[in-house]
């Protein structure tokens, strides 16, 4: 059984605008899975048929077995959802949205107090608790919404861009916590601009673009096809020419920085040799862009270029 | 092999959804009763101090050169209907104004993710109208008490009257909350429609009072069956049939409840 199964599932709103066009996904139990695409490419659509948020035009959709249209109550109680937009009561505190969202799901008050001082600690906002929920910064509530979708400890926990906006260090801690809730056993569906945070978390991924799956893979896989990858080198010394290293292009940005680019045939270890065999000096070095990243636009602007090409052979 | 089936329904892959359903029902409840005691100074304070004005005014200064409206005293006459009135007007805004601002401030979206029905979400939005509606009611009669005396004919009567009242105008303002776009929209409703529909539905005198062709537009307007119903329970007079009045109530209630239902379950105005 998947955690997340969908059948030729279309969206079309009432402006005509057609979200989804006819997808087909699985998401296995226990998976930590990515959901990308540019702005409007039909993620946040998907999600919210599945938290039964956005009514479908037409297809199927299933949350461990429990099919939407025959058994909503059921797949809705499966679920947990981290939302991309603060939407909690901003005049209650942090504890009393806990206790009645466990109450939703019909959690009783004792259980769910205990439940709410779980989560409050383990999310750093257990001082926050009797706080008026308006009065917290960003970042505390955003973790507010993740100790929210987890009070009824559900099977498949959805998240719709649970970083946006929160500074380096915060996001390192909520991502070490979902790592963990995932190793306990539920299944995480991330949406994030964040490629870096799909990359480091993620085991599967899909790309949504246009309302169509583009991509489907495991991560690791996805990345080794990637042909070609740009290295930023940092320099000890400056350069005022760019050097001759047969084989691999290379570009000087300034006097400090080089660029050299890497096919999936050829190792980094030649490159080193040849440019100590120019007395250059590394200090450092990182890759141009996120290798994910990097994915994501070439497989955009493929599909981009491609639809350009059919309207121009209609025209 | 009914019990069979009616167990399947309840308990579908080790979920019981009768629990679920009765703890988020009382969730629901208990959330709406914390809003009317914490905003108390909105809800249950300003129909007191209004209810004194009329009974001061009215009452007292006007009432005692009016005399005796259907055989009662004129103070004791709009008792009943101000304190009808105050039902009907509370009921509904608190429903109107809990709902709409859950929409407002997304936060409906914790109750339609999570697994309770819709006819579910409407009966605890309607019980917490009715809570506000009675809770009202009572400080309103407790007001009326100290400038007339209120004598009680028919017990079952007035609770079924005030009751029944509450649940429409509370499944009333759920359908306004439901349909209002913006605050503009909410208090559309209040100020031309339901304000007018009470001022004329018998609050302050009796429709035999009026000429012919008003008596007869009169007798459209649902809130003269409920404030009449309401005060029959106190002095057994009335300006309608009562038992006519119990059935346009029962149907109001059932109508609006049916049309709440229909527009959640189609997701109007909630759902995208």
């Amino acid at each position: 059984m998947h955690a997340l199964s969908v059948r030729s599932l279309v969206k079309t709103y009432k402006n005509g605008v057609q979200a989804l066009k006819g997808i087909d996904l699985d998401v296995e139990q226990g998976d930590f899975f990515a959901l990308l695409g540019p702005n409007g490419a039909g993620k946040t659509t998907l999600i919210g048929i599945a938290t039964s948020l956005v009514n479908k035009s037409s297809g199927t959709l299933s949350i461990f077995g429990h099919d939407i249209d025959r058994d909503l109550e059921g797949a809705k109680a499966c679920v947990g959802v981290v939302p991309q937009e603060i939407n909690f009561n901003m005049f209650e505190s942090p504890q009393t949205i806990l206790v009645n969202q466990a109450g939703f799901y019909g959690i009783e008050r004792h259980v769910a107090r205990e439940r709410a001082e779980k989560y409050l600690k383990e999310l750093q906002l257990w001082d926050k608790r009797d706080k008026m929920s308006r009065s917290l910064s960003g970042g505390m509530k955003r973790r507010l919404m993740i100790a929210r979708a987890l009070m009824n400890e559900p099977r498949l926990l959805i998240l719709d861009e649970p970083t946006a906006g929160v500074d380096i260090e915060i996001r390192r801690s909520m991502w070490e916590f979902l790592r963990g809730i995932n190793q306990q056993g539920t299944t995480i569906i991330l949406t994030t601009h964040y490629l870096e945070e799909a990359e480091t978390l993620c085991r599967n991924i899909a790309i949504i673009d246009k309302g169509q799956i583009a991509e489907r893979d495991r991560i690791s896989s996805l990345l080794r096809k990637l042909h070609t990858e740009t290295f930023v080198l940092s320099l000890r010394k400056e350069l005022h020419a760019e050097p001759n290293l047969e084989g691999y292009p290379v570009r000087l940005v300034d006097d400090h920085t080089l660029e050299v680019e890497v096919s999936k045939e050829q190792n980094l270890n030649e490159i080193f040799i040849r440019l100590s065999g120019l007395g250059i000096e590394v200090l450092s070095m990182r890759n141009k862009v996120n290798r994910l990243e990097e994915i994501f636009m070439r497989l955009v602007e493929a599909r981009g270029e491609k639809a350009n090409a059919a309207r121009g052979a209609r025209s | 092999m009914s019990s069979t089936v009616a167990q399947h329904a309840t308990t579908t892959n080790g979920i019981n959804r009768s629990a679920i359903r009765w703890v988020g029902y009382k969730t629901i409840v208990i959330r709406e009763f914390g809003r009317i005691i914490r905003i108390w100074g909105q809800t249950l304070v300003p129909s007191a101090v209004t209810a004194t004005l009329y009974f001061v005014i009215f009452g007292s200064l006007i009432g005692r050169r009016v005399g005796n409206m259907d055989s009662v005293p004129y103070m004791q006459y709009i008792a009943p209907g101000l304190i009808m009135m105050s039902v009907i007007t509370q009921s509904y805004a608190n429903v109107v104004s809990s709902f709409f601002g859950a929409k407002f401030g997304k936060h409906i979206e914790e109750l339609l993710v999570s697994p309770l029905p819709n006819w579910l979400i409407i009966s605890g939005y309607v019980t917490g109208g009715v809570m506000r509606g009675l809770m009202v009611g009572g400080v309103v009669t407790m007001v009326s008490v100290l400038f007339a005396h209120l004598q009680v004919t028919n017990l079952p009567m007035i609770i079924a009257a005030v009751l029944l009242t509450s649940i429409v105008f509370s499944l009333g303002g759920l359908i306004n909350a439901v349909l209002a776009k913006n605050f503009e929209q909410v208090n559309w409703m209040p100020a031309f429609v339901l304000t007018p529909l009470t001022y004329f539905g018998g609050v302050f005198y009796t429709v035999s009072m009026l000429p012919e062709w008003a008596q007869k537009v009169s007798y459209a307007n649902p809130i003269l069956y409920m404030v009449n119903a309401f005060r029959h329970g106190f002095f057994g007079t009335s300006d309608v049939n009562v038992s006519l009045a119990f059935t346009i109530m029962v149907l109001a209630a059932l109508v609006l409840f049916g049309s709440a239902l229909t527009m959640l379950n189609r997701g109007m105005g909630v759902r995208e």
